[in-house]
Formats: structure tokens, sequence, C-alpha cells
């Protein structure tokens, strides 16, 4: 049954809101039951670790406990690989560390016994039962729509924390947008770290980080990128622009989150999933390519 | 009541200027049992020996405690004097009067002193002494090697010319192991297979060797000069004794396979050799790959072709056992996977990023493209090629921490091969250091630096490709900034690892591996060629990454210490091993975990419960195996095992006197 | 109690032939000096050596006791020098458990061309057993007085 604790993260209502739609949306279609936690806080992402470890560990811990307290035995389900990597890494510390575990414990003020699995989006649409549930409700295809998907850092690293596949050519993603017709490429900076955090302080020198990925998708033939977390959808779709004018390049690679293309196939309105909310274009080339299931051409 | 002699011996000045030799030999007079007691000025001399043999003959004496110089010196001098007198070898105990009593101490009294106690314990433990006797093992003047690379090859002929017969067991279905796939050889630049395959040959056609190809040992008993040897004689399908090698065969097979010895570069049939100049240069069929064998069409064409009807499709796998003296393990390397290690190199994805051992195909003259320089891609010659050095070697997070030794001088070697071969072409070694220990080793490198390879002092971070390039990203560590090399096609030169199956092998033989699964050498600076297990020997790659000269050179170490074993025609073992009181022993196994040699095993006997009869567990000692270390005498419960020579009851009886 | 007067420490080091043995021949060679109050027992591998001679040697009136050996990883016979090192510090929690004081029962790695750590091996224990004074645990007399009752 897809029945999973669910912690939807700051961005879900900010930059994520497209990514939000989307999700509720094949949620709606496939029977994905999501159940929100009760009085979930911030994992503290991307600020947290680089100040104090307990306070990093603790505080994804606290939701992680939280759905735990609800006794459902529910795996958590977390959207944005940055909330991922922390609430993983909590659950890596209470699972190998007895001593963190005890303190985690008392900071938080709550048993926490590391139980149930933290999930992304990506493990959970590609198990065998998610994959035939989309694949019978596709109504449309985006044949001939060949995208590079990206998965970012955070999603498979570090090794010993996620448990996750490769680290270095993930297929996972590959496998669920091939459901929807669309065609991923072979192309190599899957995993490469796309300068997020320094795109605020140092843009300059992050710029570059950007640019190498775009280039190589482009140049493996992607007319668009496909990612599965807000941030990293940001990063791609908000400073292409800011690429092509400050470097001088002419990228045009539309950015989206896998779930808007398993909406767009299970039939989902633009309008309805935010297509024209986008920072980078985006509608005109999912007009494009998507038909009707069975029409040719 | 024993009837101990005692001889003080003087050594000249030696001994006698520190301890009171005469006081020495009246104490100890006064030992109830000692019947005789004097002082000697050289004992160990021609007539101090003859003193020895009167006094026993005189009066009548059953063993001997000579106070003298340290026992390492002269024991076995005694001992064999002994042998020509009425008194067993072993009725002699030494007590070390000159190194650690007289050289050692300046006051005369104490020196004295002590020296009677020394005596006094020597003389308590000859009480307990019992007779023992030397037991004679044969040896079975015949060898096998296992494994036929070069130093498989190197060790049998050695054995073989020194007129001692050798069986050569390979598991694959020619001889020539990894040196026939190379191309050049360094530093020299030797084609390899021109000075490997005369010595294959030579293997076929020595009278003394037996060459058993598609063959692995199955199971080994027994120990040094007599272990039993069962080998498996994989079915071949093809009947060697009527094959001529003609190879139409080869030629009409309809089924085309990856082809192994070209390291996956290019295609082979389902009955083949395994390389042009196999050593014995007749086909096999490849069961798992043969329309006919693998029941996928009926085929069997190769069965029709043959003029000589050679072809078996009805052959079995046979086993063999026979008796050998002596064992060289010569199981070899392979490449580690890199494909499964390093996703940053692409795991495999990119065709153009290749081994080194790939790399020596390719360049080979005989290889699928007859020696010249193409990528696997698109049959391109490339004009921009990078090297990797260390993949998997020295990196402990992903591959092994040891450094395989060979990969920075084939890596120059690459190099030079492609700026020699492909004009105007450019190589790019990355490099952690460059280690070149060997003959013309450093010349070679510099010659190689000389000749315009750009060596990177960095890892390669990234290999992606963009178009029809390979864009290797790193860091120059030495001027401290990234670099970027856009290649055609990159070697990967990569470490060694003990070959598959070597775990098997090695417990088949009872011998050991270390942790990266070597074979374990007896000592690492003393004793590399041998192992704990007495007459097993080590040559190659198989105890340790090397290159080709140091492979032979151990081969051939390893063929002495067999000629060293076979030298006689039966093999003395000492008397002092461990002996084992079955009546005491509880089968608890204890010692049987502690030996070093697997010399314990343990063997049903009938016993008794009360009245009832019952058959129970003991320990037995192999006397062939066991070295006399003592190690399971101490870890007896029941004090049923015991070291002859050294016995609980010897060791006891010195404690007690030195203590009187 | 009061110590004899003219008190001299007994000393048995139970030595491997191979390489601490061989060790006290090389500083007999080399005339090194070291006190007479150390008796070697030569056996083939420190791992020979019973618990039972250690007892025996306190019980029968020794003052210190010694394992020497190959130094761990160097073992003549590969392994043994490993059995030694577990037993040894079996036996000395035990020894100490029994109130012996821990300096008495030592273990040293001394290989055979270390001749020079055999001579001040041999000299330091001595003066640290002289230091100690005459054991009387496990001994005849000490179970005269009383043995264990009198602590």
């Amino acid at each position: 049954m897809l029945r999973y604790a669910y912690y939807p993260g700051c961005s879900m209502d900010s930059t994520g809101a497209t990514y939000k739609k989307s999700i509720e949306f094949v949620a709606e279609k496939i029977g994905l039951d999501l159940r929100e936690i009760k009085d979930w806080n911030c994992c503290g992402a991307t600020a947290a670790h680089t100040k104090d470890e307990m306070m990093a560990l603790a505080l994804p811990a606290r939701n992680l406990a939280l759905a735990e307290s609800e006794d459902l035995g529910l795996d958590i389900a977390i959207p944005c690989a940055a909330c991922y990597s922390r609430m993983k890494y909590s659950l890596h510390a209470v699972r190998t560390d007895e001593e963190k575990k005890e303190q985690i414990q008392e900071i938080i003020e709550m048993p926490y016994e590391g139980k149930n699995d933290v999930l992304s989006f990506l493990d959970i649409f590609s198990t065998e039962e998610a994959m035939e549930a989309c694949r019978s409700k596709m109504v449309r295809t985006l044949s001939g729509l060949k995208v590079a998907c990206y998965y970012g850092c955070l999603l498979s690293r570090p090794h010993e924390v996620t448990g996750g596949e490769d680290t270095e050519n993930p297929m996972d993603m590959d496998r669920i947008v091939a459901l929807t017709g669309a065609e991923p490429v072979d192309w190599s900076f899957k995993t490469e770290c796309c300068g997020a955090s320094h795109q605020v302080d140092v843009p300059k020198e992050a710029r570059p980080l950007l640019d190498r990925i775009l280039r190589n998708a482009q140049a493996n033939g992607a007319q668009a990128i496909v990612t599965a977390c807000p941030l990293c959808n940001m990063n791609l779709d908000m400073r292409q622009a800011e690429i092509n004018e400050k470097m001088e390049k002419k990228y045009n690679l539309p950015v989206y989150q896998f779930t808007e293309l398993l909406a767009v196939a299970m039939g989902a309105g633009a309008k309805e999933i935010g297509l024209h909310k986008h920072f980078f274009p985006a509608f005109e080339l999912m007009k494009k390519y998507a038909k009707r299931a069975g029409e040719n051409g | 009541m024993s009837r101990t002699g005692v001889i003080i011996c003087h050594c000249g000045t030696n001994i006698a200027s520190m301890v009171d030799v005469e006081k020495v030999a009246e104490e100890i007079g006064k030992i109830p049992g000692v019947v005789y007691s004097v002082t000697n000025k050289y004992t160990c001399s021609e007539p101090g020996q003859q003193m020895i043999k009167d006094a026993i003959e005189e009066h009548s004496l059953d063993r001997i405690v000579i106070g003298a110089c340290t026992p390492r010196m002269h024991e076995t001098t005694f001992r064999k004097m002994l042998k020509g007198t009425k008194i067993n070898p072993y009725m002699l105990e030494i007590a070390n009067l000159r190194e650690q009593c007289a050289w050692v101490h300046t006051d005369k009294e104490k020196a004295t002193e002590k020296a009677i106690s020394l005596v006094r314990m020597s003389v308590a433990k000859v009480g307990s002494n019992k007779p023992l006797f030397t037991s004679f093992i044969p040896i079975h003047k015949k060898a096998l090697v296992i494994g036929g690379g070069i130093a498989g090859i190197q060790a049998a002929l050695d054995i073989a010319d020194a007129g001692h017969e050798v069986t050569l067991v390979e598991r694959e279905p020619s001889i020539g192991g990894k040196m026939v796939m190379l191309d050049k050889t360094f530093p020299t630049l030797d084609c390899s297979a021109c000075i490997s395959t005369p010595k294959m040959v030579d293997v076929s056609a020595h009278p003394n060797i037996t060459l058993k190809t598609s063959c692995e040992v199955e199971a080994v008993t027994g120990y040094v000069g007599n272990f039993e040897v069962t080998i498996r004689q994989k079915a071949r399908y093809v009947n060697h004794d009527i094959c001529t090698g003609c190879g139409l065969c080869e030629t009409k097979c309809p089924s085309k396979i990856s082809d192994e010895f070209n390291q996956g570069i290019g295609e082979r049939k389902a009955i083949y050799k395994l390389f042009p100049q196999a050593v014995p240069a007749k086909p096999v069929i490849d069961a798992q790959n043969c329309r006919k064998l693998n029941g996928s069409a009926k085929c069997g064409v190769c069965q029709i072709v043959c003029p000589l009807q050679c072809i078996d499709f009805e052959d079995k796998d046979q086993l063999i056992t026979e008796t050998y003296g002596a064992i060289v393990v010569a199981t070899g390397y392979e490449l580690i996977d890199w494909t499964k290690l390093y996703g940053e190199y692409g795991s495999g994805r990119y065709a153009d990023v290749i081994s080194g051992l790939q790399f020596e195909r390719l360049v080979n003259a005989s290889g699928p493209t007859e020696g010249h320089i193409l990528r696997p891609s698109d049959q391109k010659e490339p004009k921009d090629v990078v090297i990797v050095k260390c993949v998997g070697s020295r990196d402990e997070k992903k591959g092994k921490s040891y450094c395989s030794r060979a990969c920075c001088m084939y890596g120059a070697k690459h190099a030079h091969q492609i700026l020699e071969k492909i004009p105007g072409s450019n190589v790019y070694i990355f490099y952690m250091d460059v280690r070149t220990p060997g003959k013309g080793y450093e010349e070679f490198y510099n010659r190689t630096r000389e000749d315009g390879a750009t060596y990177i002092r960095g890892r390669v971070a990234k290999i992606y490709k963009e178009g029809d390039k390979l864009i290797c990203t790193g860091e120059d560590t030495l001027i401290g900034k990234p670099v970027t090399v856009k290649a055609d096609m990159v070697i990967l030169e990569t470490a060694m690892v003990p070959a598959r199956g070597v775990e098997e092998i090695v417990s088949k033989l009872g011998i050991s591996m270390d942790g990266d699964h070597w074979v374990q050498e007896a000592h690492p600076k003393l004793r590399p060629v041998e192992t704990q297990t007495a007459g097993i020997f080590l040559a190659g790659t198989c105890q340790g990454p090397k290159d080709i000269p140091d492979t032979v050179a151990q081969a051939s170490a390893a063929a002495v210490k067999v000629c060293g074993v076979f030298s006689k025609e039966q093999m003395e073992t000492s008397p002092m091993i461990s002996r084992v009181n079955e009546e005491k022993c509880c089968g608890c196994e204890f010692c049987v975990k502690c030996c070093p040699y697997s010399a314990i095993a343990m063997k049903e006997i009938d016993g008794r419960e009360g009245n009832r009869k019952i058959k129970r567990m003991v320990a037995t000692v192999n006397s062939g195996l066991c070295q006399g270390c003592g190690a399971c005498t101490a870890a007896c419960r029941t004090g049923a095992i015991d070291l002859l020579g050294y016995t609980n009851d010897q060791i006891l009886k010195e404690v007690d006197a030195l203590c009187l | 109690m009061s110590v004899e007067k003219n008190w001299e420490p007994k000393i048995i080091a139970f030595t491997c032939n191979w390489c601490t043995y061989t060790g006290a021949d090389l500083a007999g060679l080399n005339r090194m000096k070291y006190p007479e109050n150390v008796h070697l027992v030569r056996v083939p591998c420190s791992s020979r050596v019973n618990p039972q001679f250690i007892l025996r040697a306190f019980q029968k009136g020794c003052d210190g006791v010694m394992v020497c050996g190959c130094h761990p990883g160097d073992c003549h016979y590969a392994t043994g020098n490993y059995f030694t090192r577990r037993r040894f510090m079996l036996m000395k929690r035990l020894l100490e458990y029994n109130g012996i004081d821990p300096q008495r029962f030592q273990a040293r790695w001394i290989s055979g061309s270390e001749a020079a750590k055999f001579r001040d091996t041999m000299t330091q224990v001595t003066a640290q057993i002289r230091e100690l004074g005459p054991n009387s645990k496990f001994q005849e007399k000490w179970y005269q007085e009383g043995g264990p009752e009198n602590e």
C-alpha cells in the first residue's frame, strides 16, 4: 500500500509550490496516501550542521520521533533533497551510535528508536507498486522529449548515510521519467554539485558549477532538465537566464520536477500544476511534446 | 636409579677463568644419581669426546650432562658422538656455562654459584629424559606446480631440468598466464610473446613435465614428501590424443563470444584456442556457449568437419589422484574490477576508458587490431590519451591500500608505445608518485618523459563524455589548480589483486593468506618463498604484486627449495614433537585450534564408560607436520598432550632444581 | 617481614630457543655484563610455557618470573607468541588477583639480535625485584604461617 508519513518541509509552500501541486495531482491519481506529520518543525538544513552537530541531528530527529509516536509504522516520505539528507543523518546516528541516540532523545525530550525508514520521493516512486500504479494512469505520452535527470548531491551522498544506489550514475529517476515516454539521456553530471549554497554569497564563483551541468546536459542532447528537489529545481530554473546573460551562453533548458512530467502524462492541465509559474519558460516545450497516448507524431 | 655422568668444560680459560669448575664438579657430584662428575679442558675436542665415551663404558652411565658453551653450538656435535655409544643421543642435556654465565658475569664466586645452579637444573632435567628416535618419511620426488603463468612455467622448467618429474596444472586451456597477453615488457621493450612462448613450448616438450591444462586442484591431503593431490580434468570435448590442432572446427563454429584473452575486445568461437600460440595448440569447447552443449541448437558442426573425429560431446570431468613430494603455488593475479568501484570514471559505460591489460591487447600485433592503437568505440586512432595510475591501488577508501608495484613502469611503457606508434599524439599521465625501483627503470621513466609524455601529479576526479571526447578533470597538486584534459581514450592502470579462487586453493592446501588475500609467506624477509607448511612453496604474484623479473626470480627460488626437498631419499623428522596420551585426552580440540601447522587432527578410538564400550574422539599428532613448538601443550586442559624433549615433567624438574 | 641478610633475588626466565635464548648467547659473545640472578630455561617457543611452570616457580621460591620470546609477528612458529601474549595477560591478572606484584611476572619480546636489550632488560628486572624484596606468596613457609588468612 502506498501510505507514508509525510514531511513536506518549508519549501513546499514557497519555492516548491509547483512541486507540491504536481505531487498532490499525482498522489490523487495513483492513490498515494501521504499523512502529514503533525506539528513538524524545520529540518535545520543548510545552516544547523555548520553550527552544531547535535542541533543538526536533533532538529530532524524531532520530526522523525513525532512520526514514530503516531505509531502507524509508516516510513517517512520527504520531497526535498536537503530535508531528506538531514533526516537520513539523524536516522543513521540513532541507528549506529548509542551515545548519540541517548543525547538526541534527551534534547528532543521524546523517545526515538529509528524504527521507520526515511524515503525520498524517488525511493517511493521507483518501487514496483508505484511504477505500476503510474503506468496504469498514463493518458498522455511525452515521447520524443529528451531530458537530463539531475539528482543533485544530497540524494545519494554520502553513501554510508543514504545507503542509496550508485553515487555517480543513479538511475531511479531515469526509470520513473521513462514511464511518461520522455527519453532520459545518458549524461555525466547527475550528481555533481550545483553550487546552490554559494549562489547567494559568491555567485561569480558558483556560476561555473551550474554552467558545467547545463553544458553537459545540452551536449548530450537534453532539451530539458528534470529534478527531484525544490532547491535543485530553483537553482537551475531561476539562475539559467542569469548564466546566459553573465556568461554569454544560450542555454534553453526548462527545468521540471519529475512529478510534473508524471502529472502532465496523467492529464494535468498546465495551470493545475503551475507549469506557467516557472522562471525559465517551461510551458511551450511541454505543449510541443505532450500528446494523447496512442496518438502518433 | 639413573646413572648420570657430568662433564664440566673449562673451555680453555673461557669458562674456567670466571667459574671455579672444579668446585662445580665437586658440588654436582654430591647429587644423588650423579655417579661421575669431572672437568675437562676442551670437551668438544676429539680427546674430550673420547673421554665421555670411555666414561660411559667404565661407569655404566645412562645419561650425560655437559656444562659448556651454549647448546646451540655443540648440541648436535655431542648427539652425534652419542650415536656411537650405548646411550641414546637424546639422553643429553647441556648447561650453558659460557655465554650465559662465565662471559656475562664478573664476580667469580657468584658466577660459580650460578653455574652450579645451571648444571643442577640440567641434571634434574636429564633425569626425566627418555630415549627418542628419529623417524624417516619417504620423499616422492615429483613436484606439483599450480598455475601455468610465467612463474609456474619457470618453476616447472627449473625443477624438471634438475631431473625431477613435474606436473604443471593450469585451469585455462593454455599455459602462458598474463605475460603472453602483454605486448612488450619494460624496460627493455622485449616482445613479451617472443620471450615467453618458447618457454611454453619447452614445457610441453620437456620429458619430465606433465602438462595438465583445463585442470584444477580438487583436494590435497598429506604432508611434505607425501601430498595426495586430486586433480579435476575438466571436460574439453576434444580428444587431445588425436587432435592435430588443424583449426578447421574453429573456423566453422557459428557461436561468437566475447574474447576473454583479448580482455573483451574482439570475439572468439565456442570451440577455440585461447590464443594462436596456445600450448597445447589444440582447441577445447566452451560448454556454456556451445549451441549443442547448452542445448540452444542442434549444431554439431565441429563434429562434422573434424577430419579425425576428435569431437566428443559426451566428454566428462575426470578426477585423477597422484602423490607429490612438494607443491609450488603460482596462481598469479588479476586486475581489480574497477567498473564496480569507480563510478566517477564511468563504471565501464564509456567504451574508450580501458584497463592497462586491454591496452596491451590493443597494441599487440596478434591482438584484435593487429597492433594498431584504435579506440574500441569507433576504431579511430586516438590523438590525446590520458593514463591514470593507481586506480584501485593506494586507495584505502575504494580499492586496496597497497602499491601494485608494476603500474608506474607499464604506465610509462604505454605512454612510450602511444607516442611511438601515433605521430603527433599527446599522452597525459596522472600519477600520485612515480616509483621506479628496478634495474634500468628510472632511466626508462626519464626516457618516456623525454619522448614527450606529460606527467601531472594528481588524481583524476571525474571522467565524462562530451561529444566524442572524454573529459578528465582532476587537480594538479604541484601547482594547486584544477586541470581538465580532453582525451580520445583513457587507460586506467588498475591494481593487481589475487587471482579469483585463491581462497579455495589456500584452504585446500592448508596455508594462509594476508588481509588482501595474497598468499602468506613463512617470513616476509627471510623465508619469502616458503609457506608455514613444509613442502609448499610460493612463486610469483600469488604472494604479492610484482613485476616479471621478480616473479621469475621467485619461481627459480621456489624450484631450488623443491630440489632441496628432493635431494634426499627420505627425510629425517625431529623426534622432539608433541605426543598425545589418549587415556587423558578429553577431545576438547583446544590443541587443534592453536596448532600453526594444522598438525593435530581428531580421531575416533574405542573407549569405555563404566562397563559400556563407547567411541570417543581424541587428538592425534601428524609427525610429518608437527614442528615441535609446544603451543598445544600449554592449551591442554588435561595435560594429555606433551612435547617430547621438553616435557612438562622435565621443565618442572628444572624449575624445582633452580629453587633448591 | 625482615629481609634475610645476603638475600639475592632468584629470577627464572623462560626463553624461546629462536629469539631470546639466542639474544642471550649474543650478549655473552659480546661480553655484556648483567646480574647473576637471572637463570634461563630454554623452551622451543614461548607458547610452550605452561601456566603451571610459573606457579611452580613462585611456589618453590622464585622472586621473579619472566617469559621471553620473539617479537609478535616474528615468531619462528608463525603464531606461537600471539598465544603467549594472550595467556600472559590472563596469567598476570590471575597473579595480581592473588596479591603477587605485577612486576614479579613480566613478558618481554627480545630478538636474537637484541643482545643489548637482553642485558638491559635483565638488569632492570633484577633491580625491580630486588626493590620488591623476597616473594613468600604460595611458598611452604607462607602457608605454615597461615597463608591467605594472614592478609
